[in-house]
């Protein structure tokens, strides 16, 4: 028997210009320099992120007062006159809420179908491009087509009409179905990751003890999958709340939250308002520019939100409760 | 079937064999030399008769008959990729799941073709352990209490399922283990926890047939240990398949082996026979470890 040699170590190995383990200071110019333009760019948008954090914070906390929480905003050139922003806040709080009941169950099954059924292909992949077009769509643009889609006479009882029955197509009603539109392709595209990271024999182990698939996407896959759904929910309530061009086409454009019709509770939501928002362009100087003030305590108040939003997604994301199967 | 009762008696078999208690632990070896001798007249659970499956044009098992006997533990050995997991597979039906699989030949438990049986009630009927330890993500007693629940309805209280979880933990020697803490995440036991919940799992609903795909493969030798000794008590009550590349573990606790080659049933005998006097030369080399 003939040991078998290892072939002779190659003389003429190239040598690696830039040997990455190796200290910066030997790198060629070239690389040198890129490198420096990568440190750079990361640290420009560190600068970024704290510039506008402690500038908001800065300008918040010099004019937000806690009456500005719990009075309603009136529409007066004095500023002493004008009001707080409760029914702001109330509509951000009420669109988060619209939206997502409409998102979340919609995305989930969509998740679900695409997931565990997708039959027929075709169709499959209609629905998967059909989420990639939605969440490439500039929220103005979904914005005009729900303000053209909700004017049609039929639809009236979802908003706001006028006298002789004028369908203006604005309610937060519409703002809660156009914004769950925002929402739907992080909620699918977030339980998606969750169901396909499930590995196959997980889910052959509840066929294997005589479970139907519908029992085994609601007692096994959907709650494997929660803390995706939950992390995927959280983004659309980020992009739900930071929305500015959906509310201010459908909104309808009142400061104060106008209810219209007669059923109590529903009728808000057939009404008009604003959210934090389009509170803020209104009184900032793009918009009539009445109330700079207060619209950075606002613009403040929803960075607050938002960023404990993100926290929340960080939270749900790395949570200790993420345990997984020997693999 | 209410999940809750106790399978109707007809087809519970008594083993007319003798009857060795394995209650109190003993070390590996001890329960191996006390193994109860063959039932001569053993009763068969479950018979595949020229079984043939295939994945699209790729033959897996190719016209394999074999009997599967409660009171004795049936291994299935040979080389990676020789089928034993597709014939483990086809006896719940499990390979149905697979797209492009194909299926000839007939599978019968206690005289019923499994085809005519019901799916769902098959599977309760002949349940299965995984290579990989894969507990649902929720508590230990939830996880048993899934396979007892109908259609995983949450509409049986916990009270009324307490006794019933409870005897599965205790057949798959977990309950001293793990019952003060019933409400623990599955997933933060050891692997070898996890692996017994499983079988626990498999156990809840009362099964005839318990198979088993390689389930100390990704486990220590001491949870191996354990589980083996499990497997020992449980072949009193049912019948077990079990697909090992582990030859060792096959002499073990197999009772009868069947060695696969290629998709074929090159032999099947006792184990001793198998092990120590195989009739083909493939065998022969194989259990001497010459391949595999
Ligand atoms: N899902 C599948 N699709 C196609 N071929 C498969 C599939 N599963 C197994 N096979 C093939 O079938 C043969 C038997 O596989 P398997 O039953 O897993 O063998 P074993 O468990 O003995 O290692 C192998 O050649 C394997 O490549
Ligand atoms: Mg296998």
């Amino acid at each position: 028997m003939t040991a078998i040699q290892s072939p002779p170590p190659r003389q003429d190995r190239p040598r690696l210009r830039t040997d990455p383990s190796g200290s910066w200071r030997a790198w060629p110019l070239r690389d040198r320099i890129l490198l420096g333009l990568c440190w750079a760019a990361g640290l420009f948008l560190i600068f970024v992120a704290a510039a506008i954090t402690l500038y908001m914070a800065f300008k918040g906390i010099q004019f937000l007062r806690p009456n500005l929480l719990w009075t309603r905003p009136e529409a007066a050139i004095d500023q002493s006159k004008s009001g707080g922003f409760l029914d702001p806040m109330l509509g951000t709080l009420l669109i988060i809420v619209g939206a997502l009941a409409i998102a979340a169950p919609l995305g989930i099954a969509t998740a679900v179908w695409l997931t565990e059924y997708g039959k027929p292909t075709w169709l499959a992949r209609m629905v998967e491009s059909g989420v990639e077009v939605i969440a490439g769509t500039p929220a103005i643009v979904l914005a005009l087509f729900g303000l053209a889609f909700f004017s049609q006479g039929g639809l009236g009882f979802l908003s706001t009409t006028g006298e002789g029955g004028a369908v203006f197509g604005r309610s937060l009603l519409i703002c809660c179905t156009v914004l769950s539109l925002e929402a739907l392709p992080m909620i699918v595209g977030a339980t998606r990751e969750g169901l396909m990271s499930t590995p196959r024999h997980v889910r052959e182990a509840s066929y294997a003890l005589g479970k139907t698939r519908a029992a085994t996407i609601h007692r096994v896959l959907l709650p494997t999958a929660r803390p995706n759904i939950a992390t995927g929910c959280a983004l659309g309530m980020g992009r739900v709340a930071g929305d500015t061009a959906v509310v201010l086409l459908l909104g309808g454009g009142t400061l104060q939250l106008a209810a219209n019709g007669s059923i109590p509770g529903l009728n808000t939501l057939q009404g008009t308002g604003s959210t934090l928002t389009t509170y803020v362009y209104a009184n900032s100087p793009s918009g009539e520019g009445g109330a700079p003030e207060k619209a950075y305590a606002a613009a403040f108040l929803l960075l607050l939100l938002v960023l404990a939003l993100n926290w929340a997604v960080d939270r749900i994301a790395r949570g200790d409760g993420r345990l997984g199967w020997i693999r | 079937m209410d999940p809750l009762m106790p399978p109707p008696p007809i087809r519970r078999i008594v083993v007319d064999a003798p009857h060795v208690p394995v209650a109190p632990p003993e070390p590996l070896e001890a329960a191996v030399r006390a193994r109860p001798r063959l039932a001569t007249d053993a009763v068969e659970r479950m018979r595949v008769e020229d079984l043939t499956i295939a994945y699209g044009p790729k033959v897996a098992v190719n016209g394999v008959t074999l009997p599967v006997h409660q009171g004795e533990v049936l291994a299935l050995i040979g080389p990676s990729g020789c089928g034993k997991t597709t014939l483990l597979r086809s006896l719940n039906r499990l390979v149905e799941l697979t797209p492009g699989a194909g299926r000839g030949g007939k599978i019968v438990l206690d005289g019923d073709d499994v085809d005519v049986i019901e799916v769902t009630d098959l599977r309760r009927r002949v349940s299965m352990v995984f290579q990989q330890p894969n507990p649902f993500p929720m508590s230990i007693f939830d996880n048993v209490a899934y396979a007892l629940r109908e259609q995983g309805s949450k509409r049986v209280k916990r009270s009324e399922l307490m006794a019933p979880v409870r005897s599965a933990l205790e057949r798959a020697g977990l309950w001293d283990e793990v019952g003060d803490d019933l409400d623990r995440p599955a997933l933060r036991m050891s692997g070898g926890q996890q692996q017994r919940l499983c079988i626990a799992r498999a156990l809840a609903a009362n099964p005839e047939v318990l198979l088993l795909d390689e389930p100390c493969s990704a486990l220590d030798p001491r949870s191996t240990a354990i589980i083996e000794e499990l497997i020992l008590q449980l072949r009193e009550e049912l019948a077990v398949v079990i697909v090992t590349h582990n030859l060792q573990q096959a002499y073990r606790i197999g009772d009868r082996v069947a060695f696969m080659y290629l998709g074929e049933l090159v032999e099947y005998g006792l184990a001793a026979d198998v092990f120590e006097r195989p009739e083909h030369t493939r065998t022969a080399e194989y259990v001497s470890g010459a391949f595999g």
